[in-house]
């Protein structure tokens, strides 16, 4: 579809240095075990913290290390789907993060805690 | 690998985010972790500079940095955490269960990214090997692709417009949840 | 009239479903119409199909019916089907003829009681059972039938369900039931296995098929006299328990708890003949198995003479006739064993007629002395009841076998039969020939003849029996006296009309090794005025101790004391098998296999299993901690395996 034309910029070059575009890049192996190693890391924050904020930013540690991985992706196949999706994946991090912190209040007003293992109602 | 100043950026961003993100993880004070994990956003949408993504760059800092992380502490400060205990009761086992998982899952990705470990009759590893290697090699065509606002927009509000459209719906029912959640119980 | 034999049958089905259904709001009137017109036309049916076969040669008088197919798996295939041949049909006008009159005699009878649409519709049912019975034309139908009138046979002995039997024993009535089935079905299980064996031997469970292969057998020898003997002894083993023969004979004579019409039609002319004509009808097979022919021989005639001893002390007057039915059955039973097998259905025959008069009769006695059974207080009847009294006579000289009834002639057949094949076996049977003239007339003279012996209320309350109750009597009595002249030796119908419905599956050629033996003529009635002889030596004998002089019979019983005692004890056989099998079967049963098998094996596998999963659970329940990072923890643990097996691919 036919959008409408924007008129055209009197800008100055100055675009070409704050936004250079970039032809080659690292090699994609070395973006990959960065974003796996991040990944490893937001793992084991999920896993070994007992604070609840902590292991909730370990979640957004993850979810970033994936952007990165798509990011990485949409370079180098030259495909601009993956910062669309990254765009997404912030938008739902955005609202997951609203809810969850909204819920770890809640909880904290009942329990008086956030140490995830002393909330054990569902223990048999 | 070439020494620039592309390969000498990638290095500066890649240990500052390993290592915010360690201390993250490791400190006690769940405000410092904070700090921290903003310090690794940063680092992040240097990356994401370097990968011709400048739009999300920007969206990353505005919105994680910005908004995310800034509520998280709020509610830290809301709840008034203190530091957290040093040690835990008897759930040594489980540290060192979990470190372990952990090692073990990082070593299967690399595993899989590397492929220089596979056995020598598994087609799909030796195969993704290859497309990797191929685009390790890198591009050297001029034609790429700018991931500046212009084309991102143009690529939101045409292919994907439904997943925006319904993208607003989310927030607007994460923002509901949020407010009914944290409502004080007025009797 | 081949298409409408299934009428035959079907008759008393009908009464019994109109009376079983509906007969609890009908008068009595109503219900005995009912029941005995479908005996009639039962009967009706039967004569015109008997008239119709008569109409054919003798070797083409079978008559089948086949309504449906009843199984059909793989190589076994069983259909509802009738054959109508001569022995069939001599047993469907027996047992729908004295069946006819017994009906008539019950209205009469059970009149006034509580259950009286109950006793017609089981009497029905029993009919068509029995005619089951006897007109099925394969094993299977046959053994339907068989465990039918098993059934009725308890339905009808415990018909009084809340009295009690015996006085000394605690035996109620529903008890001797129990115990007339429980008897029968341990020869039931023999005659299944003899069923099986069949089959497996001959691939096939229908009449003619088996018992054609089993006649080519005799010139071919394909199957072995071992299996022959086999099937025939197994066989012989339910005919003993539905006949009452040694050892299974224990439940007839506590079989008479039951009303006497049915003691009668059952226990007298019809049921237990089943085991006769079973035997009769599987005669190819016995032929070709000598052992198992000797074995019935002996078996029979141990039982005649061991019931006809228990007989001489019995005093209750159905007891008597009990012990005489075994006594008699086992005559018929003898017959079979050495080869005369149309004799033991001619003996059926006319013992079906004598016999339920004697039965009728006795409950003719019974009601004009309002109930009493014991022949010690009755006396002098012969002129309170003389109707009773002369058919009653009739009977006994009858089954005394006084020349020129009928039971005279079909008991001198087996006699002469007896003697071609072994004098031994003879000299036994005439005995007891004699013993059975003894203890009948020893009934006779104490019931009828002597001083009354009852007591006042009774004698104010003597009367005749009303018509409907005197005419069959009367009936039968003629038939017990004519009945036998069918069947007299060198002209005998009998014999020529059922013996090629037995021999036409031996194929020309074939010799037989029993039933061919050849006697001279005078030797024949030598024999048979030996017989007279005997016969009235032990009327004379029973008329010495019991009438000649008062007091005779007790001093002979105090001479012969231990004889005396032990066959009034029933040579305490009922004592031996409960101390043998009754309470250490239910010791078992309660202490082993309740307490142990059901308690704790049965239980015990279906709460331990139960038990198992409530155990597992709870250890498995340990996994939900509550804790949330357990649970990541786990979640982790998946992908990593996940990824590993991917990897390893």
């Amino acid at each position: 579809m036919q959008l409408p034309t924007l008129p055209k910029a009197n800008t100055p070059s100055i675009q070409k240095f704050i936004t250079p575009t970039i032809r080659v890049f690292m090699p994609l192996v070395y973006y990959l075990l960065l974003s796996a190693l991040l990944f490893g890391i937001g793992v084991a924050g999920v896993l070994l913290r007992r604070n609840a904020i902590v292991i909730f930013m370990s979640i957004e540690l993850m979810l970033n290390a994936v952007n990165l991985t798509f990011v990485a992706f949409a370079a180098h196949l030259k495909n601009l789907e993956g910062q669309i999706f990254v765009f997404f994946v912030m938008i739902v991090a955005a609202a997951e993060v609203a809810v969850g912190l909204a819920l770890i209040v809640a909880i904290f007003r009942v329990k008086a805690t956030v140490f995830v293992d002393e909330i054990n109602l569902m223990k048999w | 690998m070439a020494i620039n100043l592309q390969s000498v950026l990638f290095f500066f961003f890649s240990v500052v985010a390993l290592l915010s993100a360690i201390m993250m993880i490791l400190h006690r004070n769940p405000v410092y972790s904070a700090i921290f994990l903003i310090v690794t956003f940063f680092a992040l949408a240097g990356f994401y500079v370097l990968l011709n993504a400048p739009f999300v760059a920007s969206v990353h800092i505005i919105v994680y940095a910005g908004a995310i992380m800034v509520l998280f502490l709020f509610v830290i400060m809301l709840l008034n955490l203190k530091r957290d205990a040093i040690r835990e009761r008897g759930k040594i086992v489980r540290r060192v269960f979990a470190t372990l998982l952990v090692l073990i899952l990082l070593a299967e990705i690399a595993v899989l990214i590397g492929g220089s470990i596979l056995s020598s009759n598994s087609d799909g590893a030796i195969a993704a090997q290859q497309t990797i290697v191929g685009l390790a090699n890198g591009s050297s065509d001029t034609t790429t692709v700018v991931g500046n606002t212009k084309a991102i927009g143009r690529e939101l509000f045409t292919t994907y417009i439904l997943p925006f459209e319904i993208a607003s719906v989310l927030l607007l029912v994460g923002i509901i949840g949020a407010v009914i959640l944290a409502k004080r119980n007025l009797t | 009239m081949q298409n409408y034999i299934w009428l035959i049958p079907f008759f008393p089905l009908v009464g019994f479903i109109i009376n079983g259904l509906l007969g609890r709001n009908m008068n009595e009137k109503a219900v005995g119409v009912i029941g005995a017109g479908a005996a009639l036309a039962s009967f009706i049916t039967a004569l015109l199909t008997f008239n119709d076969l008569l109409g054919l040669s003798p070797e083409a008088r079978v008559f089948t019916q086949t309504l449906y197919q009843w199984m059909a798996t793989g190589n076994f295939g069983v259909d509802v089907a009738f054959r109508i041949d001569a022995l069939s049909m001599t047993m469907v006008l027996v047992v729908t003829g004295v069946g006819f009159l017994i009906h008539v005699y019950s209205i009469g009878y059970m009149h006034g009681e509580r259950g009286f649409f109950r006793f017609f519709a089981f009497l029905n049912l029993f009919t068509f059972a029995m005619l089951l019975l006897v007109m099925g034309s394969n094993f299977l139908l046959m053994f339907v039938g068989w465990e039918g009138v098993g059934l009725c046979s308890y339905l009808l002995i415990g018909f009084y369900y809340d009295r009690i039997f015996d006085e000394t024993t605690g035996l109620t009535c529903a008890g001797a039931g129990t115990k007339a089935f429980v008897v029968n079905r341990i020869g039931d299980f023999g005659f299944l296995l003899g069923i099986f064996l069949i089959f497996a031997t001959f691939g096939s469970l229908d009449f003619e098929t088996v018992f054609s292969k089993a006649g080519a057998s005799l010139a071919t020898h394909e199957v072995s006299t071992g299996v022959f003997t086999a099937i025939a002894l197994l066989l012989f083993i339910g005919a003993t328990g539905k006949s009452a023969q040694l050892p299974l004979y224990v439940w007839l004579p506590d079989a008479m708890a039951g009303p006497t019409p049915v003691s009668a039609l059952i226990h007298a002319a019809t049921m237990v003949t089943a085991g006769v004509y079973m035997v009769v009808r599987c005669s190819i097979i016995y032929l070709q198995a000598p052992i198992a022919m000797e074995v019935v021989a002996i078996v029979g005639l141990a039982t005649t003479v061991f019931a006809a001893t228990m007989a001489i002390t019995a005093t209750d007057i159905k007891k008597v006739l009990a012990y005489s039915t075994v006594s008699q059955l086992g005559y018929m039973f003898l017959a079979c064993g050495v080869g005369a097998f149309t004799a033991g259905i001619f003996h059926l025959m006319t013992h079906a007629f004598f016999k339920a008069l004697l039965f009728l009769g006795a409950g003719s006695v019974m009601h004009a002395l309002s109930g009493e059974t014991q022949i010690t207080k009755m006396g002098g009847l012969k002129k309170y009841t003389p109707t009773t009294f002369w058919t009653f006579l009739a009977g006994g000289l009858a089954i005394a076998g006084v020349p020129g009834l009928s039971g005279f002639f079909s008991k001198d057949e087996i006699l002469w039969k007896t003697f071609l094949d072994s004098p031994a076996l003879y000299v036994i049977a005439l005995a007891a020939a004699g013993v059975t003239a003894f203890y009948m007339f020893r009934m006779i003279f104490s019931v009828f003849y002597g001083a009354p012996r009852m007591d006042a209320a009774v004698m104010h309350h003597l009367h005749e029996s009303p018509k409907v109750m005197t005419v069959p009597l009367m009936i039968l009595a003629v038939l017990s006296i004519i009945g036998g002249y069918v069947g007299i030796p060198h002209l005998n119908q009998f014999e020529h009309w059922l013996e090629p419905a037995l021999t036409r599956f031996i194929p020309a050629g074939a010799s037989l090794h029993a039933g061919t033996h050849e006697g001279s003529f005078s030797l024949e009635l030598g024999l048979m005025a030996l017989s007279v002889i005997v016969a009235l030596a032990g009327i004379y004998l029973a008329y010495q101790i019991y009438l000649a002089k008062i007091g005779a019979a007790d001093q002979w019983a105090r001479r012969l004391s231990g004889i005396y005692n032990l066959l009034k004890r029933k040579y305490y056989v009922d004592e031996i098998y409960d101390a043998l099998f009754v309470r250490p079967l239910m010791w078992l049963s309660e202490n082993f296999f309740w307490k142990i098998f059901d308690v704790k094996i049965i239980d015990g596998i279906v709460n331990g299993s139960a038990k198992l999963f409530g155990g597992l659970a709870s250890v498995l329940r340990r996994w939900q901690t509550g804790i949330v990072q357990n649970y990541a923890v786990t979640l982790v643990l998946g992908l990593i395996i996940i990824l590993g097996y991917l990897l390893a691919r």
